[in-house]
């Protein structure tokens, strides 16, 4: 089992979601986020006084998939999220001891 | 096609009603031919008792009519107090709702969030202190009887404040409407000033302050201004007759340098300049911004005190203000920022109604244009550059807006004041600078230049005062949490549930 955590443009969400539903990825967990790459964000002006403001906002989505899966879920985010400029986000594979179903007690990839 | 058969019934009613009223016409000839001799024949004769009752009831009639004249008087002059006092109820409501959600929202947008609830509840607390102190002193002061500088306690207690209209004041309302009227006024002048003092002030040093200011800045400069025998009323032959329609002067200079003040005297917020402090919600300003520009209308065209003709100039010229100002703000942002942002809208708009207070009710509406415009590209000068030249830290630019908006508004009346929007010298005489009546403009500087000593020394005195007995500032650490948690103990927006 891998975890998959992309942080991506919010604007993206939804072309993302629908990539990994096609290829199989039954669940997967939304946050909102806020932060920064290379991209330094922007400058706001409020009556004359700058600010810049360089924690945008993000989503971060994170997956745990099936070690099979991984290049599949890698590849569908990639291909749904990319827009090619700057701030298009990240995605960070590791490597998941457990997974366990609260309700039954399932341990392992059944539990995904 | 159902015009043509009505429009014939019309004319068919209206040639019915001619013939009747010619017919009742000639009637009343006839009488005169007749009844005429018989009159003189009555007062060459000896009186005899049918002749006496038939004077009786020539006289029975004369009183009948003199009491249907009376009674008409009476039923017009109730009609009037009705319509003028149905206006001035929901102009007093309009200039409340310019403080309660208007002003609120407007400053509550501009800082941080921590600090949102404390900001919306220093202009709300307004709402309930200083109604209890114009009930209790301040009206009197105001308004009372007394010298050019300051009325007396004769009215203290709202004492011979009834629903008879004291024609001193407004001929055709109760008392008590203008009274409540004018307390609306004094509600929002406080709260205009906490805008300088935003995110830092204790609230209970800001209640003693605010209950202070009242007593000793706002009531003697409202009595001066709009009070009996006030020294600068332009309406009762004061010695400095200056033009305020509606409180550039008595509200709007008054908070705006008194908000100077106060924000050189508690200082800048902890990291100002160094931190961003940028508004958390536009959108709350926006919304609270546009309260202000509808609520304003009970505010100007309210100082009517009537819901006559005078009314609506005032309120077209409050229209056209705030509409020239936001353009005029907006454009100077444009060509030095790039960027026409909706905070600049809002911001010159409430910059142009302020301007347009005092002016309002005796100004043209294409001067309330010119006025507008002067005023957003001013208060944008002062908010953008001046108070960066300067450095003190006027937080949601109380002073940048209405003290140098009401400045420029009083000035500019002096200028563009014209008789025939209200002859408020005479008929047919000389008001403002463009009509020839230079020395207004003298006038409308010395009761600006009253207003700003006032405020300057007033504020001071009375900073000094509660600065020394009971601190004005927040500790370090509760101004880092916020005025939200640390004065109220809640929080405006719970992330958690």
């Amino acid at each position: 089992m891998q975890k998959i955590e992309a942080v991506i443009q919010p604007s993206k969400l939804d072309a993302v979601k629908d990539a990994l539903v096609e290829i199989g990825v039954d669940g997967m967990t939304i946050l909102e986020a806020r932060g920064h790459g290379r991209q330094k964000g922007h400058t706001e002006v409020y009556r004359g006084r700058e600010y810049s403001v360089d924690l945008l906002p993000k989503v971060k989505l994170e997956i745990v998939v099936t070690d099979t899966m991984v290049d599949d879920a890698v590849n569908a985010i990639i291909a749904a999220a990319r827009t090619g400029t700057i701030g298009d986000g990240k995605i960070f594979v590791s490597r998941i001891d457990e997974a366990i179903r609260i309700r039954n007690d399932e341990r392992g990839e059944i539990a995904l | 096609m159902f015009l043509f058969p009505n429009f014939n019934l019309y004319r068919q009613v209206i040639e019915s009603m001619r013939v009747a009223a010619m017919k009742v016409f000639l009637a009343l000839l006839l009488m005169l031919g007749v009844g005429g001799p018989m009159l003189a024949g009555q007062t060459a004769l000896a009186q005899t008792p049918a002749e006496a009752s038939a004077s009786q009831s020539q006289s029975d009639r004369l009183a009948a009519l003199e009491k249907q004249n009376a009674n008409n008087a009476t039923a017009i002059a109730a009609a009037q107090t009705a319509g003028d006092n149905g206006w001035m109820l929901v102009s007093a409501a309009l200039v409340l709702m310019m403080s309660g959600p208007g002003l609120a929202l407007f400053y509550g947008g501009l800082v941080r969030k921590k600090n949102v609830l404390g900001t919306m509840m220093q202009t709300f607390a307004m709402m309930a202190l200083v109604t209890v102190l114009w009930a209790l002193v301040t009206y009197s002061l105001a308004f009372g009887q007394g010298n050019a500088f300051i009325g007396g306690f004769h009215n203290a207690f709202l004492h011979g404040v009834g629903l008879a209209p004291d024609p001193a004041y407004a001929a055709t309302i109760p008392l008590q409407t203008f009274m409540i009227y004018q307390l609306m006024f004094a509600i929002i002048t406080p709260a205009l000033i906490t805008g300088a003092f935003a995110e830092r002030m204790k609230f209970s040093s800001m209640l003693v302050f605010m209950t202070l200011w009242t007593l000793f800045i706002y009531s003697p400069m409202a009595h001066m201004v709009w009070g009996k025998g006030g020294l600068l009323n332009a309406a009762q032959a004061g010695r400095i007759p200056c033009l305020d329609f509606a409180g550039g002067t008595v509200v709007h200079v008054t908070s705006g340098v008194s908000a100077l003040v106060t924000a050189i005297f508690l200082g800048k917020r902890l990291g100002f300049p160094r931190e961003p402090m940028p508004p958390h919600s536009v959108v709350l300003s926006f919304v609270g911004a546009c309260l202000l520009w509808v609520g304003w209308f009970g505010f100007n065209a309210g100082s009517a005190l009537s819901a006559g003709t005078l009314a609506t100039s005032a309120f077209v010229a409050t229209h056209f203000g705030a509409a020239a100002a936001a353009i005029g703000w907006i454009i100077a942002e444009w060509i030095r920022q790039g960027k026409p942002s909706a905070l600049g809208a809002i911001s010159g708009a409430v910059a142009g109604l302020v301007a347009i207070t005092p002016a309002a009710g005796f100004v043209t509406p294409i001067s309330a244009l010119w006025i507008g415009l002067l005023a957003g590209v001013f208060c944008y000068l002062m908010v953008v550059k001046v108070k960066s030249w300067f450095g003190y830290d006027d937080s949601l630019d109380a002073f940048g807006v209405h003290g140098a908006g009401g400045t420029l508004g009083a000035i500019l009346t002096g200028i563009f004041a014209n008789s025939t929007i209200n002859p408020i010298f005479g008929a047919g005489k000389a008001t403002g600078l463009l009509e020839g009546n230079w020395h207004q403009l003298i006038n409308q500087i010395g009761g600006v230049a009253i207003a700003w000593s006032i405020s300057i020394v007033g504020t001071l005195i009375i900073l000094f005062v509660v600065d020394k007995t009971m601190g004005l500032r927040v500790s370090e650490e509760e101004e880092r949490d916020g005025l939200d948690l640390s004065q109220h103990g809640e929080e405006g927006y719970d992330w958690a549930h």
